[in-house]
């Protein structure tokens, strides 16, 4: 099936909620089409092309709900899934927490979908990764990446007259180049929603200058250093903040937001006062779809503003319950950043490390949100302004709530990609002081 | 299925934020979980439809995989039933060998015409992706079974126990925490059920009937005063066993340190629940370790963890040549350490071996999905690095004639590739129980259960948490410990295992989602180890403010 248009997902969507008997049914619709192409050892592995489409149901008889999910669209079949979920529905023990679906919302037109991305051609995706074989071939290095790219749509109806729809696109490509003798290895990621902004003969230039400039390395001593994080190693330690925002896990008492007496954090200041952290679907460099799963619109929202925590996410049960607003997870994170490039914070640095990714990060103690991983792909010591050698790899033990309270400055913002999440972010390089190294590995 | 989508499929019971789901089955009514829809020999018709057309087309190789998914996932919290999930996933994959390039594509249309064009596609893309490729496929030769079938030996298949026998003993297992002391307690059960049926050009037909079931919780308890929470998780392990798992028996318990029972083939849910409440109470006001060098005394519950990542993945020979270079890394344990017969991986008593057949494993099948038959194979012999883990396009390259038969692909619409067997560390041969090893420790930590875990991308440099600590002060149990991580270097820390216990201590631990590859497939692998102890490892206090 193609990508349904607004008005296509509109007539569908109301014609299976026309087939409802429950007290209440909420449909969701969608589908696309995603492509892939891995290579190592330079040369192509794997490649595969999905085409995929469904539609879930879910039917409630007062707090009974039923869901099922179907990916054939001829009305013997919608009718035969709307029974299905109610069936369920039927059988299913009573949900405490089920909160009756979203009445009719108003939703600002999205900007997450790039045409150019959605006409992307086998013969495209087939050159993108030529220039970055090619690339590492005349380096005399070799590499590893994965290349996927994605065009889809969603749309959502109930019975309460809700009705939502969006498209997007979407590209994320990461390289590893190490060279012949393994003594090295670099890496660089880009995501973006529009193809043609992608240039991996670039970020694979970067990581071939990476890894042949890594050659080396030289053993440091574990200690607490200044590092300069550039944004993808910073991406997947910020991250953690993002993901522990819920609410009613704060006010259980069980999270770092937590606080001795029972209450939150919400409202305090927690990190550095130059720290700003928001979500806004609309930013031109990182678009996001302007309304949740459950029909919650998306909104502009600060996180943490001047290092004050302020907005919590919140389910719609969990939001009843307390009275607030239902501000829902954010999709895109951006945190404002300074004037400074990469160079110009690492020429301002006495003595430091410039840490470019770093890799296998996981909770250690949710308490302090303590977290650690290991540097990886390129490791440098900095002196007098200069990057001075590359240094063998460091395990690091250090919390992102501490980190962003030791922070020394921030340079200019760049869209980049969490390795752990596969998620996007406009993040700026962080120049941290005191940042935990607990041991060295020898891993290149 | 696919780690992130179980992840949200447990938490979430509404339709909305299912969507994402589609790659991972459709809910179905409980009763579709006792079906089968296809008679072997209408699966055996369909899939020669497969291997006619391939050969046809110009094929050298085909191989077709018919996999009926099922799963059964059921999630509570405190006193309430959160979600009760039935999924099905059903369909068809079809891999070839054509211009010596494999070729693979799938569908879930289940028709002799719906496999046909699957298979034209397979084809199509071989042909298309052999301009990349360098050097053609070598097949390790494999033997034809003809028409043979395996099932996981279970007493009680999971999916005939009624869901709300089920989700009542989930509600004791949270009452039980509660009762003892909980703040908080959620609990899940997991059942899956593979039925796949296997057919290759080679002359394989193969059905089998696998069964997969995992019972965990996570009790938390919290000080409101000071705002300390502590977790403890359930010291249970995903098996391949059927229901009979969750029968207490006392023969299968083991007693451990702190008033704890660790369980070896059935599982005590209601009793581990209720002392992991009043474990998680105690941690509020444990000790904060003090940092240094110990002698580790790790449980098989903890120590499989480390042996997945410290032996498992640095083994797997893709990963050694590359393949996974941009994703999880490469290995320290490189093909010049293997073919010189003499690189020390631990010290002498450390055999560890490979396998896909231990009974109640996660990893045991009859075939693998190229239609391998599953063995045993030595990986670390008195402390040697011996072998790898190879598929039957890899066998050639450690100069084998036959494959490890250890390929595994998480879905029929995903293609096979080589993926971890049980790895497994081998009791110690003399008559030693974890009790005679605590008492011979004098500064050490007993460790229960997994926990924080991180390596490097070529897995010399670990860190690993745990779910309960104790300090062992002169052959004592000394008190329970907050705190505690161990970092250590693989080669360094094998070679510094100085006693296993002997087989009755012997247990696996299991890991239900393992992942591996772009994109990321997960599979389920056990690890078999006894008690083990390490000397002299570094132990640092994780403890912090903020």
């Amino acid at each position: 099936m193609p990508i349904l248009t607004k008005d296509e997902a509109y007539a569908l969507l109301k014609k299976v909620i026309s087939y409802s008997k429950a007290d209440e049914c909420e449909v969701n619709i969608g589908g696309g089409d995603s492509a892939n192409i891995r290579y190592a050892r330079n040369s192509v592995s794997t490649s595969g092309v999905i085409s995929q489409n469904s539609l879930v149901i879910s039917s409630a008889y007062g707090k009974k709900v039923g869901t099922a999910t179907i990916n054939e669209f001829d009305d013997a079949s919608l009718e035969k899934v709307v029974r299905r979920s109610e069936e369920l529905a039927q059988l299913a023990p009573e949900n405490p927490e089920f909160v009756s679906f979203l009445g009719p919302q108003t939703y600002q037109e999205a900007k997450n979908f790039v045409p150019a991305t959605a006409a992307i051609t086998p013969k495209m995706r087939a050159d993108l990764v030529a220039q970055s074989l090619q690339v590492a071939k005349e380096g005399k290095a070799v590499a590893a990446g994965f290349l996927e790219d994605s065009v889809g749509y969603s749309a959502m109806m109930n019975s309460k007259g809700l009705f939502a729809y969006n498209t997007a696109t979407g590209t994320n490509f990461s390289v590893t180049v190490r060279t012949e003798d393994g003594k090295g290895s670099g890496y660089a990621t880009r995501g973006y929603n529009d193809i043609t902004k992608l240039d991996t003969k670039t970020a694979t230039q970067i990581a071939t200058q990476k890894a042949t400039s890594s050659v080396t390395a030289k053993a440091i001593e574990p200690g607490k250093y200044t590092v300069i994080l550039e944004p993808a190693a910073a991406a997947v330690l910020l991250e953690r903040i993002i993901f522990g925002l819920d609410a009613r896990t704060a006010d259980e008492g069980r999270s770092f937001l937590s606080k001795p007496g029972g209450a939150t954090r919400l409202g305090e200041k927690m990190v550095d006062e130059r720290v700003n952290i928001y979500s806004d679907p609309w930013n031109a460099d990182l678009p996001t779809s302007p309304w949740t799963g459950d029909g919650r619109p998306q909104e502009k929202t600060m996180w943490i503003e001047k290092g004050v925590v302020k907005n919590l996410t919140y389910s719609r049960y969990w939001a009843e319950k307390k009275g607030v607003k239902a501000t829902p997870f954010p999709d895109g994170i951006i945190m404002e950043g300074g004037t400074k490039s990469l160079e110009e914070l690492i020429k301002g640095t006495k003595k430091g490390v410039l840490v470019t990714r770093l890799w296998y990060i996981r909770d250690v103690d949710p308490q302090s949100l303590l977290l650690t991983g290991l540097t990886r792909d390129g490791t440098f010591y900095i002196e007098n302004g200069k990057i001075q050698y590359p240094i063998k790899n460091f395990r690091f033990n250090e919390s992102p709530v501490i980190m962003l309270n030791n922070l020394e400055e921030l340079g200019k913002v760049e869209r980049t990609v969490s390795v752990e999440s596969n998620a996007n972010y406009l993040l700026p390089p962080m120049k941290i002081r005191d940042f935990t190294f607990t041991s060295l590995s020898d891993a290149v | 299925m696919k780690r992130r989508d179980f992840v949200q499929l447990a938490g979430l019971g509404l339709g909305g934020m299912l969507l994402p789901l589609s790659g991972f089955g459709n809910p179905v009514a409980e009763e579709a979980l006792l079906d089968f829809p296809l008679l072997v020999s209408q699966k055996k018709e369909l899939a020669d439809v497969a291997l006619n057309t391939a050969k046809s087309l110009g094929a050298s190789y085909a191989d077709v995989r018919i996999g009926r998914y099922l799963n059964q996932f059921i999630s509570t919290r405190e006193n309430k039933v959160q979600n009760i999930a039935n999924t099905e996933s059903f369909g068809i994959g079809v891999r070839v060998i054509a211009n010596g390039t494999w070729g693979f594509a799938s569908t879930n249309n289940i028709t002799a015409d719906g496999i046909k064009k699957a298979t034209e596609r397979a084809v199509a893309i071989a042909k298309a992706n052999s301009k990349f490729q360098k050097e053609p496929v070598k097949l390790a030769a494999v033997q034809s079974y003809g028409e043979v079938s395996w099932k996981t030996p279970i007493k009680q298949n999971a999916f005939e126990v009624k869901v709300s026998d089920k989700a009542d003993l989930l509600l004791r297992v949270n009452a039980a925490a509660l009762k003892n002391g909980a703040s908080f307690v959620s609990s899940n059960l997991f059942q899956i059920n593979e039925q796949k049926y296997f057919a290759s050009t080679d002359g394989s037909y193969i059905d089998q009937d696998i069964h997969r079931i995992w019972p965990t919780f996570t009790v938390q308890a919290i000080d409101r005063t000071s705002g300390k929470f502590k977790s403890r998780d359930a010291l249970s392990a995903p098996m391949g066993l059927g229901y009979e798992y969750l029968t207490p028996n006392d023969a299968e318990k083991l007693k451990a340190p702190g008033g704890m029972n660790l369980y070896r083939n059935n599982y005590d849910m209601v009793e581990d629940a209720t002392i992991a409440a009043q474990q998680a109470k105690e941690m509020l006001s444990a000790k904060s370790v003090e940092p240094g060098k110990y002698d580790m005394v790790l449980e098989p519950n903890h120590l499989g963890l480390t042996i997945h990542e410290s032996v498992g993945h640095p083994t797997e020979l893709d990963r050694i040549l590359g393949y996974e270079a941009n994703y999880a890394g490469t290995s320290f344990a490189t093909l010049d350490k293997l073919k010189s017969g003499n690189f020390k991986y631990g010290s002498n008593i450390v055999n560890i071996f490979a396998d896909k057949v231990q009974p109640g494993s996660l990893g045991a099948v009859g075939y693998d999905d190229e239609g391998v038959k599953c063995k045993r194979w030595d990986i670390i012999k008195n402390g040697i690095f011996v072998n790898s883990q190879a598929i039957r396009d890899q066998a050639h390259i450690l100069g084998e004639k036959e494959s490890h038969g250890c390929c595994y692909a998480q879905s029929w619409n995903d293609v096979q590739f080589q993926r971890m067997p049980n790895i497994s560390l081998a009791p110690g041969t003399e008559s030693y129980s974890s009790e005679q090893m605590i008492k011979d420790v004098e500064k050490g930590i007993y460790i229960a259960g997994r926990g924080s875990f991180s390596i490097d991308q070529q897995r010399y440099n670990f860190q690993f948490g745990g779910t309960v600590f104790y300090e062992i002060k002169n052959g004592q149990i000394a008190g329970m410990l907050n705190d505690v991580a161990y970092q250590s270097n693989t080669q360094e820390f094998w070679n510094n295992c100085v006693k296993i216990c002997d087989e009755k201590d012997y247990r696996l631990f299991g890991s239900f989602f393992d992942g591996k590859g772009q994109p990321s497939q997960v599979s389920a692998v056990s690890h078999g180890s006894a008690t083990s102890r390490f000397n002299g490892v570094n132990v640092i206090n994780t403890g912090r403010t903020i």
